[in-house]
């Protein structure tokens, strides 16, 4: 009898095992998921939006941060498991995975409508939240002088140590151009010829061997204040941050590359009732302007600058002295040409 | 120790060289484990020395709900499934790996244990899509499941190991003296090998626990894991947080070794391996 | 009293092999779930990589009929209008990311060249014909090879990716070739991994075997507290091990820290993100994988072989080399195959401590299946991953009996 039994006591395991999880699996549940993109920012968000969403509206909140890109979000969508509510996107990547259909079209009605946003601050998917910009940062003990413009970012001579750069095609080919002698205005001229690309590859080969490529955005504030890197391109509002914790960094303005950044339904999720009212929520001037008390980031709705603390009005990227020889970051043209340049970039920074 | 009187000069060159040599692996070996604990309890938010000041402040972070304790949770919950699981096929396929009555024996031992060979990124990646056709990716279903075919290998391997030199007589005793199968797994089999599930168990527990590459893959927001948070820090921000949790992970690492010791201790004991 | 011996031989025939389905009804449940949740998913991971599905399942219709066009000039009107309305409902359904991606890497911007032709194409029956609605468009609809690069993908299995994992590519002539410099990257990668691997598992016997030796020749005590002092870090979590070293390691880190205190160097060295750094961890990770086995044979060696050397009158060291040192091979191969087998498949410790150029075939195959989504890509990497494995898997059973592996404790 040893036999039968010990099939059926084998049997009865895997039976039993199998059960207990499809029980398991069965009182799943899944929280709103809003999707930021980290460190310090997010802890601000959480402090700005999350929590007093939460407390208004009863809805839990489970934070998640990437680093950009659309990846996550096409392979969710495309294995359907979709997993992530509301994403903060660039706008480029915003505008392609809607044009793809990787996103929801956002009920403006509900959310009360695009008319008081900024220029470019809205759209089919899209609700914008922050305007920020990528800066060039460096550590004040570690850089003698005071680099400005990205031409003294590329000059290890003058300025040695490493250089930290977020790793992919979009920035870095601007400020190459920018270092290189293009003026902010012709840069996305010069970037639509194959001869430009080049130059602006060619520019970056001379640094290469000094870059340390990030990915995440509480990286380089954290090397730069280390002095791991002497100088980086960061997120300005993490640098700010940084800086008014008493880090010894400081940001270069000149030839800012500054954007738009917004809120987005993912495709397909379950959750888009709750995903449409934080977006709304958020949206909301009061709310909204409710973050540049904690981070350096300028507000989307003309109606939210009127509350930005005084002495954060200086410091944001769309204040009238940073704009100074800065350059808005074309959607329109990584919109087109992000996938070709990026891989164009992976092959080169890979070699 | 010293080098026996009658050595010649080499001889006591190379016992002494010998001995310093390993001093210096040992201390390669434990002196990172180690140096991260001072700086857990530092009150900057720098990961070097020296320290500004002493605080707890990085514990009280690590105590906090969000993201600590919900991911140390969520990894408990794991690894438990997956130990539960893991044990019993495991010890089940030890017992009949003992046996040594097949002939395909060889061939079963190596596929059980090809878990344990095959990389892991091959595994998670393989097990995402799949999953992913079953709807079991970003569920604790689906990561139990991953976690049970990687814990496996490891307690067949540990509970087989007791079982080497298990007296078969002994069954044969008790099966002629005329007890029902069932009851001379009980009453004798379960005795003996216990020492030997539980270092089974005891290791499918620390395999888990520490799994990454798989949860990386399989885990959504709702199911992440202590090391999928831990891994995402280190690549991101590491602040003295993560060294809190670890140097809490070092303690438990202790522990986990000493209960495998004491467990080992034991199984030799009962089957008269050691005197 | 009538059984007879033969009986006798037929019961016990029937006892045993009783006994022997009772075995494989144990070992059942371990091997049916690792079937369905282990081998199974591999394989089909692994079959991506011959897999084609998203041009043809696509644009089922018109891909089976462009099979019959001779490659020259353009397609029929008949095929072209099937196209064109397949990719009108490829458009209508959001089915127009898989192939687009695919066509890409046939020509580059043929996925924006799909997209743009998909928005502009009208709902009815144009009045003009199809392959000139489709030029309307976008001339480069007129080029041959863009119909060709659907040609090509028309059937749904394909070498492509498994080429490129080769860094080989199709000629003109139809033969193979090896692709550009300047993309040529997998070979590199796989000499690079193995190349690593090794020095890996060298340094690890290295450092290994003399702790090994120890182990198994001194006191009771000094053994007890080297077994500790191994098997700590073989408990301890790889990520905590690995955030350890990017503190240590790191440019304001303790062992900088020192060096520049002492004077021994100026500024700090760059010991983090770069191959170095790899190198540390990743021994740290494996060294105990190399001590036990070493371990375990040593154990079983014993001392009165060194000591009948030595009262021969051979030198301690050529004692140690013609004696002990062969002795222990079975060890030294053991604990070499399984530290090399560990090491190529390692991901998460050069990911966190390495630089660019320090990453292992682990990394390509999660960087396609994250970031770029060549999964197919992702999975003929992994078929050669896998193969390198399996051939040292079994070299390693042959040189161990049944694949024992010495763990823990």
């Amino acid at each position: 009898m040893s036999v039968a039994r010990n099939i059926t006591l084998g049997l009865a395991a895997t039976a039993l095992g199998s059960m207990t999880l499809a029980g398991i699996a069965a009182a799943q549940d899944r929280d709103l998921t809003v999707v930021g993109w980290g460190g310090s920012y997010q802890d601000q968000q959480g402090i700005a939006y999350f929590e007093p969403f939460t407390e208004e509206t009863g809805i839990p909140i489970l934070e998640e941060s990437f680093n950009g890109g659309l990846s996550n979000i096409m392979s969710m969508v495309e294995t359907d498991s979709v997993v992530w509510d509301v994403v903060q996107l660039e706008d480029p990547e915003l505008q392609r995975a809607c044009q793809q259909g990787y996103l929801e079209r956002l009920p403006w009605d509900e959310i009360g409508g695009r008319d008081d946003f900024i220029d470019g601050g809205s759209s089919e998917c899209g609700a914008g939240t922050i305007v920020w910009s990528i800066v060039n940062a460096y550590n004040t003990d570690e850089v003698e002088g005071t680099p400005s413009g990205w031409d003294d970012f590329f000059n290890v001579e003058e300025f040695p140590g490493k250089r930290g750069l977020r790793r992919g095609a979009k920035f870095n080919l601007e400020l190459a151009l920018m270092a290189d002698g293009v003026a902010p205005e012709d840069v996305y001229e010069t970037l639509s010829t194959e001869e430009g690309v080049d130059r602006a590859f060619a520019k970056l080969d001379e640094l290469k061997e000094h870059i340390q490529w990030w990915e995440a955005g509480a990286q380089p504030p954290e090397w730069v204040a280390s002095g791991d890197v002497a100088m980086t391109t960061a997120y300005n509002g993490r640098i700010d941050k940084a800086q008014t914790e008493g880090q010894p960094v400081d940001i270069a303005w000149e030839g800012q590359i500054y954007a738009i950044d917004s809120w987005a339904i993912i495709s397909g999720t379950s959750n888009k009732d709750e995903a449409v009212e934080f977006i709304k929520y958020v949206s909301e001037p009061e709310n909204m302007s409710r973050l540049q008390q904690h981070i350096a980031y300028g507000p989307t709705k003309e109606a939210a600058f009127e509350s930005v603390p005084e002495e954060m009005a200086p410091r944001l990227p769309t204040a009238p002295d940073n704009l100074e020889g800065a350059l808005l970051n074309s959607t329109e043209f990584w919109v087109d040409n992000q996938e070709r340049l990026d891989r164009r970039f992976n092959a080169w920074a890979s070699q | 120790m010293a080098a026996p009187s009658y050595a010649t000069k080499p001889q006591v060159v190379g016992h002494y060289g010998l001995r310093i040599f390993v001093a210096l692996v040992c201390v390669f070996l434990v002196a990172p484990i180690f140096a991260i604990i001072p700086l857990s309890f530092s009150s900057g938010t720098f990961l070097s020395y020296p320290m500004p000041g002493f605080s707890f402040r990085w514990y009280e972070e690590v105590l906090a709900p969000r993201p600590w304790m919900f991911t140390l949770r969520n990894s408990l919950f794991v690894a438990i499934g997956a130990t539960i699981f893991s044990t019993t096929l495991g010890t089940l396929a030890a017992l009949a790996m003992a046996r040594k009555n097949l002939r395909s024996l060889p061939v079963i031992n190596a596929f059980l244990l090809a878990p344990m060979i095959v990389p892991l990124i091959i595994t998670a990646v393989g097990l995402y899509f799949f999953f992913a056709q079953l709807g079991l990716t970003n569920s604790f279903t689906g990561l139990i499941i991953a976690h049970t075919a990687l814990c496996l290998p490891f307690v067949l391997v540990t509970v087989a190991a007791t079982l080497e030199g298990f007296d078969g007589t002994l069954v044969r005793a008790a099966q002629s003296l005329g007890a029902p199968p069932l009851t001379v797994f009980r009453r004798v089999i379960l005795p003996i090998i216990s020492p030997g599930v539980a270092s089974g168990a005891l290791f499918a527990f620390a395999i888990s626990f520490d799994e990454v590459v798989v949860a990386v893959f399989l885990a959504g927001p709702t199911q992440r894991t202590l090391p999928k948070q831990m891994f995402s820090g280190l690549r991101e921000n590491i602040d003295p947080s993560i060294l809190a949790m670890a140097t809490l992970l070092v303690v438990m690492a202790t522990g986990l070794m000493i209960v495998a010791g004491l467990l080992k201790r034991r199984s030799e004991r009962m089957r008269g391996l050691s005197g | 009293m009538a059984a007879t011996t033969a009986d006798l031989k037929q019961r016990l025939r029937r006892t045993e092999r009783r006994r022997r389905l009772g075995s494989l009804g144990l070992f059942a449940p371990s091997v049916i779930f690792l079937l369905i949740f282990f081998a199974l998913p591999i394989a089909l991971m692994l079959y991506r990589a011959v897999q084609n599905p998203e041009v043809a399942n696509t644009f089922p219709e018109s891909m089976a009929a462009i099979q019959q066009w001779d490659g020259e000039g353009m397609p029929g009107e008949p095929i072209v209008a099937e196209f064109a309305q397949e990719l009108r409902d490829a458009r209508d359904e959001r089915q127009l990311s898989a192939p687009g991606r695919r066509l890409d890497y046939e020509i580059a911007g043929y996925r924006g060249l799909l997209r743009a032709t998909a928005f502009g194409l009208p709902d009815e029956e144009p009045e003009a014909s199809w392959t000139e609605t489709l030029i309307g468009i976008d001339p480069r609809w007129e080029e041959t090879q863009y119909w060709q690069a659907l040609k090509e993908n028309a059937s749904p299995f394909t070498l492509d990716y498994v080429l490129t994992a080769l860094d080989l590519e199709w000629a003109e002539d139809g033969g193979l070739q090896w692709v550009s410099e300047h993309q040529a990257i997998y070979l590199d990668l796989y000499e690079r991994t193995l190349w690593m691997a090794f020095v890996i598992t060298l340094a690890a016997l290295l450092l290994g075997y003399p702790i090994a030796f120890l182990m198994t020749n001194s006191s009771r005590r000094v053994q007890g507290i080297l077994l500790v002092l191994v098997l700590l870090p073989f408990w301890t979590s790889l990520l905590v091990r690995t955030a350890s070293w990017m503190v240590l390691l790191s440019r304001s880190g303790p062992i900088n820290t020192l060096l520049v205190n002492l004077g021994l160097t100026d500024a700090p060295l760059e010991l983090l993100y770069n191959r170095f750094g790899v190198y540390v961890g990743m021994i740290h990770i494996l060294l105990p994988f190399m001590i036990m086995p070493l371990y375990a044979v040593m154990r079983g060696i014993p001392h009165s072989h060194m000591r009948a050397a030595a009262s021969l009158g051979a030198p301690p060291l050529r004692a140690f080399r013609r004696v002990y040192l062969p002795q222990t091979m079975p060890g030294i191969a053991a604990g070499c195959l399984l530290v090399f087998i560990l090491a190529i498949g390692f991901y998460i410790t050069p990911a966190l401590l390495g630089g660019n150029e320090d990453q292992m075939i682990s990394y390509f195959i999660a960087y396609h299946t994250n970031e770029t989504l060549n999964w197919g890509l992702a999975a003929a990497l992994g078929v050669i991953l896998l193969l390198m494995i399996f051939v040292l898997y079994a070299i390693f059973t042959r040189l161990t009996g049944t694949g024992r592996i010495q763990m823990g404790t």
